[in-house]
């Protein structure tokens, strides 16, 4: 019974995280329809930034928590820039393209985040663990928890329930959804669909440096970590179905579970497992969990 | 209609020409060459695949089963020749690729590319974890020979590896030219324009991206063969993501237009990186992925744009060579 209860828990810890990532994946998917290969490195350079932040206030004897809000503020808003600069300023160039094409400016852009991160940030690990106390320990039914971890579930749960109301229950929001269903049509009805492009590139950065925040006091960051974040969330994403705030949920919980019960049951399956629940998916519904059928052209 | 072409099998001579010219060139070149040798292999397969309209993002995986599957043969059995390895290793991928294919011929688009990319990926955490193959250290196999003959000299065998993958890609290569002007190779671009109107008239869609993709796969493996040979020692780097993002790379930076623009970009991208790594040796993703998005940006259909003419529609997408009229070529 305690095995099972410690497979979900640490399943829904490893889920919330993972879910944030991949909804920022899934949301630039749905608008751009661009599968970005750099947003691990968004992950990461949240993650980065998150304990440069931490260490400095630390420095500077502010307490813990004042250091925890900072650090999600400062992240937030480094993101939010690099993102609009980085579609405004790169990405927009190579709109039209092949999607293939597309994907590859993407990773040319990893490969650059990638030694810019090492080169801000160096090669050793780095923490942050500070914050990390901040919520003390919690005990019940026999199993003992940091704090930290289990607030990470009603935190992802937050930011989910809140992506998902603004897109469907506010104007702005439903704007997004006419994007993504049919961006031609939405602009001959004077959407400005650039402006739309720039802000959910910019606010998919922004949800993978805030998944990067979060976990960084949880992690040891050195570089490498934005390789194994992407296919991860790429894992989340085609099991959920892209571009949708449910599918990227049940995607970020099936491998988190999975996850932990292959650590916990059968830790040499643990890489693979995953990758062979998204084979099994796709092999099943090719279109994710969560995905409606498209009709096709004859 | 169009000008005056030669016939693929007349690249022969230049390919030997180059083969042999391996003997002038220094050292460092070589195994810069074979290696670039090597990687244009598999992007050539991707290029074969990409003319029915998929691309695949898990080349590592056949790259991967060719390397192991030579490595293990050749630590079993004493196999150390060079061009039965080769054999072997083309053997594991296309025999793989047949069997995988048809399972995914299915697909296309996007969930094509992501789900060669999740077979890869099973297969690379299935590497990590087989304590039996060494887990994510790999392990080494010994120098090949060819034909019964010991290379006891670095630069000798440098040089016969040099050769046999030139020899093998640029005989990959003429094969592809070939192909690609076969009526095979014709529906091949038919099944990119519209599988459904290739099963009206008959043919199966399937049938072909399965048998694209197998050439593909036995591309990719026998590439893996001459990646094992150069490191002598195989680890499951081979099938990670990062492994098959290169190889599409090189078949994006070399554009879908001819034949030898797959040389030139792999040999490229092999210069850039290795100069780039002796003089930046910190920043060379960097100027790895600034080369990238220039190529991309300035030379919008690859390198082959450079001297290869422009399709002929301009309204169709900028995939495959142009394909001369039948009786056309001479």
């Amino acid at each position: 019974m305690n095995l099972v209860l410690t497979i979900v828990l640490d399943g829904l810890i490893e889920a919330s995280w993972l879910f944030v990532v991949a909804l920022g994946l899934t949301l630039v998917f749905g608008v751009l329809k661009i599968l970005n290969i750099a947003h691990g490195s968004f992950y990461a350079l949240g993650a980065y930034i998150a304990a440069t932040v931490v260490t400095a206030s630390a420095a500077h004897h502010l307490p813990p928590a004042a250091g925890f809000v900072a650090m999600l503020l400062t992240v937030a808003f480094v993101a939010g820039a690099v993102g609009v600069l980085l579609e405004r300023g790169l990405l927009k160039m190579f709109y039209g393209r092949d999607e293939v094409v597309l994907l590859l400016v993407t990773y040319a852009v990893f490969l650059i985040l990638e030694d810019v991160t090492k080169l801000i940030w160096g090669v050793n690990p780095i923490y942050a663990t500070q914050p990390y106390e901040l919520f003390g320990n919690v005990a019940f039914a026999g199993l003992y928890y940091v704090g930290y971890d289990l607030m990470l579930i009603p935190a992802s749960a937050a930011i989910g329930f809140a992506v998902w109301f603004g897109l469907n229950r506010t104007i702005r929001g439903k704007i997004v959804l006419a994007v993504i269903h049919n961006e031609e049509i939405s602009l001959s009805m004077g959407v400005r669909v650039s402006r739309v492009y720039a802000a959910a590139f910019g606010f998919g950065v922004l949800l993978a440096a805030t998944a990067g925040a979060l976990t960084a006091p949880k992690i040891s960051m050195q570089p490498g970590l934005s390789s194994d974040v992407i296919i991860l969330s790429f894992a989340i994403v085609v099991i959920g179905g892209l571009g949708g705030v449910e599918g990227a949920a049940v995607g970020a919980i099936l491998v988190g579970l999975a996850r932990a019960a292959s650590v916990h049951l059968m830790p040499q399956a643990e890489l693979f497992v995953i990758y062979l629940i998204m084979a099994a998916v796709l092999l099943i519904r090719p279109e994710g969990l969560f995905r409606r059928e498209t009709a096709r052209r004859i | 209609m169009r000008q005056w072409r030669l016939h693929p099998l007349m690249m022969l001579l230049p390919v030997l020409a180059a083969a042999l010219a391996g003997r002038l060139l220094p050292v460092w070149t070589l195994s810069l060459a074979t290696v670039a040798a090597s990687n244009a292999l598999v992007a050539l397969g991707i290029v074969i695949l990409a003319r029915t309209g998929n691309v695949s993002f898990g080349q590592g995986l056949f790259f991967a089963a060719g390397g192991y599957g030579v490595a293990l043969v050749a630590n079993a059995w004493g196999i150390t020749d060079a061009a039965a390895q080769m054999l072997i290793g083309a053997a594991c991928g296309g025999l793989l690729g047949l069997l995988i294919g048809p399972l995914i011929a299915r697909y296309s688009g996007i969930f094509f590319g992501m789900l060669t990319l999740a077979l890869s990926m099973v297969f690379y955490g299935a590497l990590v974890k087989s304590t039996a193959l060494g887990g994510s250290d790999g392990f080494n196999v010994g120098r090949p020979t060819l034909f019964g003959i010991v290379f006891v000299d670095p630069r000798e065998a440098d040089f016969m590896l040099y050769a046999i993958s030139v020899v093998t890609t640029g005989i990959a290569g003429i094969a592809a030219a070939i192909l690609f002007r076969s009526e095979f190779g014709l529906v091949s671009l038919a099944v990119r324009e519209n599988n459904l109107r290739v099963e009206y008239l008959g043919l199966s869609a399937n049938r072909v991206i399965v048998a694209n993709f197998a050439i593909a796969a036995a591309f990719a493996g026998a590439s893996g063969a001459f990646a094992l040979m150069a490191q002598r020692h195989i680890d499951p780097q081979f099938a990670y993501w990062t492994t098959s993002g290169e190889f599409v790379f090189i078949a994006v930076l070399a554009g879908y237009q001819t034949v030898m623009a797959v040389y030139v970009a792999s040999l490229a991208l092999e210069l850039v990186r290795s100069f780039s790594n002796l003089y930046l040796p910190n920043t060379w993703q960097l100027v790895l992925g600034l080369f990238l998005l220039a190529v991309i940006l300035f030379l919008p259909r690859g390198i082959g744009s450079l001297w290869a003419g422009k399709p002929r529609r301009s309204g169709a997408p900028a995939m495959a060579e142009p394909v001369p009229e039948r009786g056309g070529a001479p």
